[in-house]
């Protein structure tokens, strides 16, 4: 038995080649289908990982050293100092927001880094426009210092090199432009342009005030070249030498856990689409392989005929598909290989991000996996036809029902390990369930949605008009193009729809700032001295303005139940509160746009131990329950409150709100600053805007120490970024729309032998080819609206849970952007059908009744 | 009697390249209104082609077709569908039914395309008279071989055409339903005084016809008359 199988296995695959070289016609369509959807599934990975590559080769260079120590408001003590510097050599730079001021009035926010020149940049270099030593650029001269600042900066001030601006109490000259900086992406997303001062300068400015909010961070550059493992010892062995010291600490192989995790995020988001690319492919494989049985019916038959079992002919036919469907998947995934490779100049061009292309093995292997697994899923019920068809009927070219449970089992189990491998390859368990359970409830939406049509049609439909009568008859005839074009448009426009819904979610927000929902401004670092005068002067300027202000630090969570926080499993929505110190407050009340969820809240002038109130969701992801303790470092001092209350907080009012409000007793002599909101109303948006021109311009001249954030500019940057993504995501839907097209294509080609019968038949009997365009386009558009209507109502809701309960900002319907969608896919789908029919519809009579 | 069909000169030619055969060579011919034609010859010999130029399904390289006076040799592929419609009515061996549409929806198409009044009456009509009328919502697949050529003949004189072309109608079909469907070809163009053309094998069946024409390698052979 054991010799027989390789024996029979071995006689199959030779008649299959012997097949296959002799007939190669018939797998252009299946091949594109399967190679576009693996090439988008592999490009991603690999885009991703030359990204992920590129950080971690240039991690040294974009954390400015092998580890990087962050302090809020506070420095390095002398023994911490004293303890490093054995290890290597230090560079100390300052990181703080604030406001720039021309002499003609203009103002912008700022993201300043003051440096020491003589240490900085510990890796790479700074490039300046002109170029010229870094200490020459940021001296002072004169009682001057010396400024380096990016471009944007000279717009918004009106500003030239060698011109003389005001950063707090101090007066720098512009020397340089600032080109590049080798550290950029550790510095995050900023509110203003980049500039560059010396720690002298910055002390000079008076913005440094206790209670200010200034990252101040140390890089560390270890004594010789340290692996990766001994920079996670030494990681491991500052924090064990000073258990208490309340910094964050990153080291070059994670620069940015955060960024990393967005990265993987949308990797997984991109990957998902480009899958449903291949999945709305898999309709043109299921097509393409039909069209193939149907071709080599007479072959499968002599063969049965001459003694082949129908299992042999099933594994002659499986063994010929799944060849094609390997050369398919292997030019996808050299082409996946190759797209970093090829796009890394361009990305270079339109983004600071390092890429190094390097070929993901993992993003590899799972492309490889789909592509085999789609054939298999889409292949194998068409290909069960030829298995139970007996000899008679394949050779009388007849279609009747079979008994095909059996492959359909086939299909859902090879689905059921599409899913599974969907799961194991999601780094956002989450989201990868919500795609399966769409995918699938969409594609069962759009499966059961051609099957009513065809039925129903069938049934019920014989209407007098004749064009209405051949474009029917067609939907619900054997070989229709209803269920490919359905399923493979109908994913593709749900794409197209959520997509734009969430886009024009994302977008409403914006609009949002300009209705007065929510504040105009923020205003950060007001001095505790300043808080009456600097109310009185905002109540002053707009007298119906609404005015808030709350006390405002930044602290670092050590501990949770008494325990480090290492010790803790953290959810995932949950772990940027960790990351790094975040905004706290205390307060006497309960916060505006705050509920109550759990707890109670402390009496007026408490005076206990410090109590805490938590963000619900948050305390939730961290597993605390009322009563538990919180250890967080404020300062450089350690608090230890306990939870009193959970809070349900809405975000979204803009209003000025905490993850962790303490009790006031907490921080009764600590420095801190205020924070302010100011939200007013305007007849029109120019009043708006005129109203929020004044503001900046009174705020900046009588109160230069204070940062004041226009919101809708915020909003607008958010929007950029947004929108950047999206193009992305677009980009990605693209190759969708490809697939989808190419499984229109193979319907159509498909069905072209019986859609030539017909159409020689009307000829002969009088039709004219306007006549029979009009039917199909009849046809098309019926069907187009049919997936159309199916991807709407699916769209909605995928967009719907999407936006309310993950993005959790309002769902907005853009009607007309909808409308355009649909508009123009239903187009689409008539002119690249009617393209496709152009032979059957403008070739004379008589060859093609030849050929019938 | 006025010519209902002439033929000028004509020549045709199809395939290419070593595949090319010369399948009517400088055929002139004229057929006056109500006579009954048949085309003989051997396989290959270029009746079923010069049916189909008759029927202006084929349109010659040289030459003209004039039919009831119009010249068709130059009208667009268009033009050409709707007077098909209009005069020509034509039987295949095959049928060539539509297999979505049932039997009155069949013999109705040519007059739905010719934007005729009534056409499902008139369908039914016809329907009934080449005996189906208990089979009109049948689909093809629902009727026997005689019944499928019964709902040819019915669609390609509903329109009462000048000319019937009948390609092997009974090429098909048994013996016995043969002769029905010959019986039932003969009794139409008498009633309508239809113009009959009919290629066929069957030596009496085209015995049954006023002229014979027997082609080779195409070109007429014989023209004989009853």
């Amino acid at each position: 038995m054991n010799a027989e199988i390789p024996s029979y296995f071995r006689l199959n695959l030779k008649i299959a080649l012997r097949d296959l070289l002799g007939d190669r016609r018939g797998f252009g369509i299946f091949i594109a289908c399967i190679m576009i959807g693996v090439a988008a599934i592999a490009g991603v990975s690999s885009l991703s990982f030359s990204l992920a590559q590129g950080l971690s080769q240039e991690g040294r260079t974009i954390l400015g050293g092998d580890a990087s120590i962050s302090l809020m408001s506070r420095t390095l003590s002398q023994e911490q100092k004293d303890y490093l510097s054995a290890r290597g050599s230090l560079s100390e730079l300052s990181l703080l927001r604030a406001m720039a001021h021309q002499v003609s009035g203009e103002t912008s926010v700022i993201e300043i880094k003051a440096i020491d020149p003589s240490t900085y940049p510990t890796f790479g270099a700074i490039t300046l426009n002109p170029e010229r030593p870094l200490l020459d650029a940021l001296s002072e001269q004169n009682g001057i210092f010396g400024l380096i600042a990016e471009t944007a900066l000279l717009t918004r001030l009106d500003a030239k090199l060698g011109d003389i601006i005001t950063i707090g109490n101090g007066r720098f000259e512009i020397r340089s432009t600032l080109i590049n900086e080798p550290d950029k992406l550790a510095g995050g997303i900023g509110f203003g342009p980049r500039v560059f001062m010396t720690r002298t300068a910055l002390h000079a400015t008076g913005l440094a005030t206790p209670g200010a909010i200034i990252r101040n961070l140390t890089r560390i550059r270890l004594t010789g070249n340290q692996s990766d493992q001994e920079v996670k010892n030494f990681y491991s062995e500052i924090n064990n030498a000073f258990p208490n010291a309340g910094w964050e600490i990153r080291t070059r192989d994670a620069v940015s856990p955060q960024f990393s995790r967005n990265l993987d995020r949308f990797t997984q988001l991109l990957s998902l689409i480009a899958l449903t690319a291949l999945i709305a492919g898999g309709a043109g494989v299921a097509n393409s392989v039909r069209e193939f049985t149907d071709r080599k019916r007479s072959q499968f038959a002599i063969l049965k005929a001459l003694g082949a079992s129908g299992s042999q002919v099933f594994t002659i036919a499986l063994i010929q598909i799944t060849l094609a469907g390997l050369i398919a998947t292997l030019l996808g995934l050299a082409i996946g290989a190759l797209i970093p490779i090829f796009a890394v100049n361009w990305l270079h061009h339109i983004s600071d991000l390092p890429f190094t292309p390097s070929l993901s093995l993992k993003g590899i292997l799972i492309g490889g996996c789909y592509g085999l697994l789609v054939t298999f899923i889409f292949a194998v019920v068409p290909l069960g036809r030829v298995h139970e068809m007996p000899v008679s009927r394949l050779l009388r070219d007849e279609d009747q029902p079979l008994h095909l449970w059996r492959y359909y089992i086939l299909s859902a189990l090879a689905a059921c390990l599409l899913a599974v491998l969907t799961l194991f390859s999601a780094s956002d368990l989450k989201l990868g369930m919500i795609y399966i359970i769409g995918v699938f409830v969409v594609f069962a939406c759009l499966r059961a949605a051609s099957w009513a049509v065809i039925t129903g049609l069938r049934k019920f439909t014989h209407p007098n008009n004749p064009r209405l009568r051949l474009a029917l008859a067609n939907i619900w005839r054997p070989k229709s193009i209803a269920p490919s074009l359905i399923i493979s448009a109908g994913l593709t426009q749900t794409l197209l729809i959520a997509l734009a819904l969430v886009e024009g979610a994302i977008h409403h927000e914006l609009v949002r700032a300009d209705s007065s929902e929510i504040p105009n401004f923020f205003f950060l670092d007001v001095p505790k001295t300043q808080t009456e005068s600097f109310d009185a002067f905002l109540t002053k300027i707009i007298p119906e303005a609404h005015v808030e202000h709350v006390p405002m630090m930044r602290g670092r969570i050590l501990e949770l139940k008494g325990k480090p926080l290492d010790r803790h499993t953290i959810a995932d929505d949950a772990k940027w509160v960790l990351e790094g110190d975040r905004g706290i407050t205390f307060s006497e009340n309960i916060p505006d746009n705050s509920t109550l969820t759990e707890g109670t809240w402390w009496e007026k002038k408490y005076a206990g131990l410090p109590l805490v109130s938590l963000e619900q969701k948050v305390a939730e992801g961290f597993g605390l329950k009322i009563g538990d303790s919180i250890k967080i470092n404020v300062l450089g001092r350690d608090i230890i409150a306990t939870v009193a209350n959970f809070r349900k907080v809405d975000w979204r009012s803009y209003a000025i709100n905490f993850v962790m409000v303490f009790s006031p007793n907490a921080f009764k002599t600590a420095p801190y600053t205020e924070l302010f909101t100011i939200s007013y109303t305007a007849p029109s948006l120019s009043d708006r805007d005129q109203k929020d021109a004044l503001i900046t311009r009174q705020t900046a001249k009588d109160y230069p120490n204070i940062i004041s954030i226009r919101v809708k500019d915020v909003l607008i940057a958010v929007d950029k970024i947004a929108t950047q993504l999206a193009f992305a995501a677009r980009a990605a839907t693209v190759i969708a729309l490809a697939t989808a097209g190419l499984a229109l294509a193979s319907a159509i080609i498909s069905s072209q032998r019986a859609r030539l019968y017909d159409t020689v038949i009307y000829k002969i009997l009088g039709a004219r080819r306007r006549w029979l365009m009009s039917v199909y386009t009849v046809e098309f558009g019926l069907l187009g609206l049919v997936a159309s209507l199916i991807a709407l109502i699916a769209g909605l809701c995928f967009a719907y849970g999407l936006i309310k309960y993950v993005m959790k900002i309002d769902f907005v319907f853009p009607g007309t952007t909808l409308i355009v969608i649909l508009s123009a896919t239903l187009l689409s789908i008539i002119v690249l059908g009617l393209m496709l029919s152009w032979r059957v519809l403008i070739d004379p009579a008589a060859p093609a009744l030849r050929r019938l | 009697m006025s010519a209902a069909i002439s033929l000028v000169e004509v020549d045709l030619t199809l395939g290419q390249d070593a595949a090319r055969v010369h399948v009517l060579k400088n055929i002139s011919l004229s057929i006056a209104q109500g006579e009954t034609v048949s085309l003989l010859g051997p396989s290959g010999s270029g009746k079923s082609t010069l049916l189909m130029t008759l029927a202006g399904l084929e349109r010659p390289d040289k030459g003209s077709v004039i039919i009831t006076g119009t010249n068709i040799t130059q009208m667009s592929e268009d033009r050409l569908a709707r007077f098909r419609g209009e005069h020509i009515g034509i039987v295949f061996q095959s049928f060539l039914l539509i297999p979505t549409m049932n039997a009155l929806e069949n013999v109705a198409i040519p007059l739905e395309l010719a934007g005729k009044t009534a056409p499902f009456q008139r369908a039914r009509e016809a329907l009934d008279s080449v005996g189906l009328s208990d089979r009109l919502t049948h689909f093809p697949k629902q009727l026997s071989g005689g019944e499928q050529q019964r709902v040819a003949i019915a669609r390609a004189l509903c329109m009462n055409p000048v000319i019937l072309a009948a390609d092997e109608p009974t090429g098909n079909l048994d013996s016995e339903t043969g002769l029905s469907i010959a019986d039932l070809i003969f009794l139409q163009q008498k009633i309508h005084n239809t113009t009959l053309i009919l290629a066929t094998h069957d030596e009496s069946l085209a015995a049954r016809c006023s002229r014979r024409l027997r082609l080779k390698s195409g070109s007429i052979i014989s023209d004989t008359r009853a």
